[in-house]
């Protein structure tokens, strides 16, 4: 009687997962199936090496490489910027801060910092830089996405670096080496494929997300030139495509997010590869 | 026969339990002098306190005095960074770096300055040979050290721990995880590093320690119960725990 019934819960169980598995392929499948039919027949070589044209939003010539160049300038040097102050806040949590509590209300924080939509983050950018008088741009794009990744990467590294043997640091302290020493040495060697991996989640929410820089980066049809004038991004060329009424142009918004779906393809094989360099001195 | 380092009243909490009690005891200069007793008496954390790597544990309170070179060094405004160079640890599990088998011995001559690569060459060779391990990794010195065997591992940490030159090595039950032959390379690595070095091994085998220790002390309960010289230990304990433990009564 009772092998009956765990024959049929695991027989039940297995199908739940099953039908998981088949809700997040699917979903993947019918995405990338909707923008490669929809962009593809739009998709030629001048939507990546030209700025729009006159009358490229009404159907004539030009390409989106103004929001290209800019989403890599916007999402790039967040990633940067994020990763170098991730990196302090992981090592601060992990070898310098000394009492518990205090480490929590920072992770607690970090925790609340990362659910904030980032239309909050956009306009919080914006409500500062109005007060200094900074106009959307480069720079303020990057402030705000600075403040949208950097939650996800600091969490995301003080995470592997929670995995890290506490006897580890103990052999680097053994023959006499600083906590900065132990931190910057042995503790970012081992997490390296961590570290990595917060890189690539920081990048993709950056390089993926239209709220934050819509009021603080603006758009432009130029290339980004300066940290102070206002830059296009991938996710917003997106947006105003697919709100035009000319069908040709809403195709090219399809083409559009396939090139953005390769952009964050290439930085998760990218991604992949340096991982798995960075595995082989990590001690188990 | 002169003292190396020497525990006065030390007593060690981690939060309100005490691992060690009240222990004074001196170790003997270039001897292996072992600490033994059952699991759980505070052997660990005797060792871990000479060379002031308890501290790192979270929670942990530390009571009275350990002298060496004439000196606290529990005393305020002593570099503690210094301290752990001139009395290193071994654990007992092999921790190695996460980087190549070249770069873990180097990494303490690195940290105390030493950039030349001529010198660094020769330091890693001298090291590796002084562990036993030269001859089975030298062509392979840029390979992750992560790749040898947990034998290897452990000479591999020996090497790394006298690349800074210490003056005492506490070694903490560092064949515990090994094979009986990486156990006979490590005790034999032992018996000649006495020569230059003063070292102190906690051991839970008593056949390790007759067969190493020049000095024993033997620990119940974190408390010192007896200590001597090896010989006058073994033939002649005089405490009746000691006894008990020697005759195999508890472990
Ligand atoms: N990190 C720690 N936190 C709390 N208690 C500990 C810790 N390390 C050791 N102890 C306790 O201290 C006592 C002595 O431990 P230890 O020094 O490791 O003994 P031994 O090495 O002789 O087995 C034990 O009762 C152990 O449970
Ligand atoms: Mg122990």
């Amino acid at each position: 009687m009772r092998h009956r019934w765990i024959r049929i819960e695991e027989t039940l169980m297995l199908f739940l997962m099953r039908a998981s598995l088949l809700v997040v392929l699917g979903s993947l499948v019918f995405i990338l199936a909707t923008i490669l039919i929809k962009g593809l027949p739009a998709l030629n070589l001048a939507m990546l090496t030209q700025i729009p044209r006159g009358g490229y939003y009404l159907g004539k010539e030009g390409g989106i490489l103004n929001a290209i160049t800019g989403s890599l300038a916007l999402a790039g040097g967040a990633t940067a910027i994020s990763f170098c102050l991730a990196l302090a806040v992981a090592i601060y949590l992990h070898n310098f801060c000394s009492s518990e509590r205090w480490a929590s209300v920072l992770r607690l924080a970090l925790d609340v910092l990362w659910g904030i939509p980032s239309i909050v983050y956009g306009a919080f950018g914006f409500t500062v830089m109005l007060f200094i008088g900074l106009r959307a741009s480069l720079l303020g794009g990057i402030v705000a996405l600075v403040l949208l990744e950097l939650p996800i990467m600091a969490r995301t590294m003080d995470e592997v670096m929670n995995l890290v043997p506490s006897g580890l640091k103990e052999a680097s302290h053994a023959v006499g080496a600083t906590r900065l020493e132990t931190a910057f040495k042995v503790v970012v060697r081992q997490t390296l494929p961590g570290l990595i991996t917060a890189l690539l989640l920081g990048f993709g929410r950056g390089i993926g997300d239209a709220a934050s820089v819509l009021f603080t980066a603006g758009y432009t049809d130029r290339l980004p030139s300066s940290l102070f004038r206002p830059v296009a991004s991938l996710p917003l060329a997106v947006f105003f495509q697919l709100g035009t009424p000319v069908a040709d142009v809403r195709a090219r918004a399809y083409a559009s997010a396939l090139i953005l779906t390769g952009m964050i393809l290439v930085i998760s094989l990218l991604t992949r590869y340096f991982s798995r360099w960075g595995m082989r001195n990590v001690i188990r | 026969m002169d003292t190396v380092i020497q525990s006065l009243g030390l007593t060690v909490a981690y939060g309100s339990q005490r691992a060690i009690d009240n222990v004074t005891v001196s170790f003997p200069e270039r001897q292996i002098t072992a600490i033994i007793g059952p699991s759980g008496c505070g052997k660990s954390t005797l060792l871990r306190s000479l060379c002031r790597l308890v501290e790192l544990t979270d929670g942990v309170e530390i009571w009275g005095r350990v002298i060496f070179d004439s000196e606290d060094i529990y005393a305020p405004g002593v570099d503690v960074t210094d301290v752990r160079k001139r009395i290193g640890l071994l654990a007992q599990r092999p921790y190695p770096l996460p980087m190549s088998i070249y770069e873990n011995v180097a990494y303490g001559p690195r940290i105390y300055g030493i950039r030349q690569r001529s010198a660094l060459d020769e330091l890693v060779e001298k090291e590796l040979q002084a562990a036993g391990l030269w001859e089975e990794v030298r062509h392979r010195l840029n390979e992750p050290a992560s790749a040898l065997s947990i034998g290897q591992q452990q000479r591999l940490c020996l090497a790394r721990g006298l690349a800074v030159e210490p003056e005492v090595l506490l070694c903490d039950e560092v064949t515990s995880s090994l094979d009986p032959l990486s156990t006979q390379r490590i005790e034999s690595r032992l018996i000649e590093l006495k020569q230059q070095y003063s070292i102190i091994l906690v051991t839970h085998v008593l056949r390790q320690a007759r067969h190493l220790a020049d000095y024993v002390v033997f620990m119940y309960m974190g408390e010192l119960i007896e200590h001597g010289p090896s010989e006058e230990f073994f033939a002649n304990p005089k405490h009746e725990k000691t006894r008990a433990y020697l005759a195999g009564e508890f472990y």
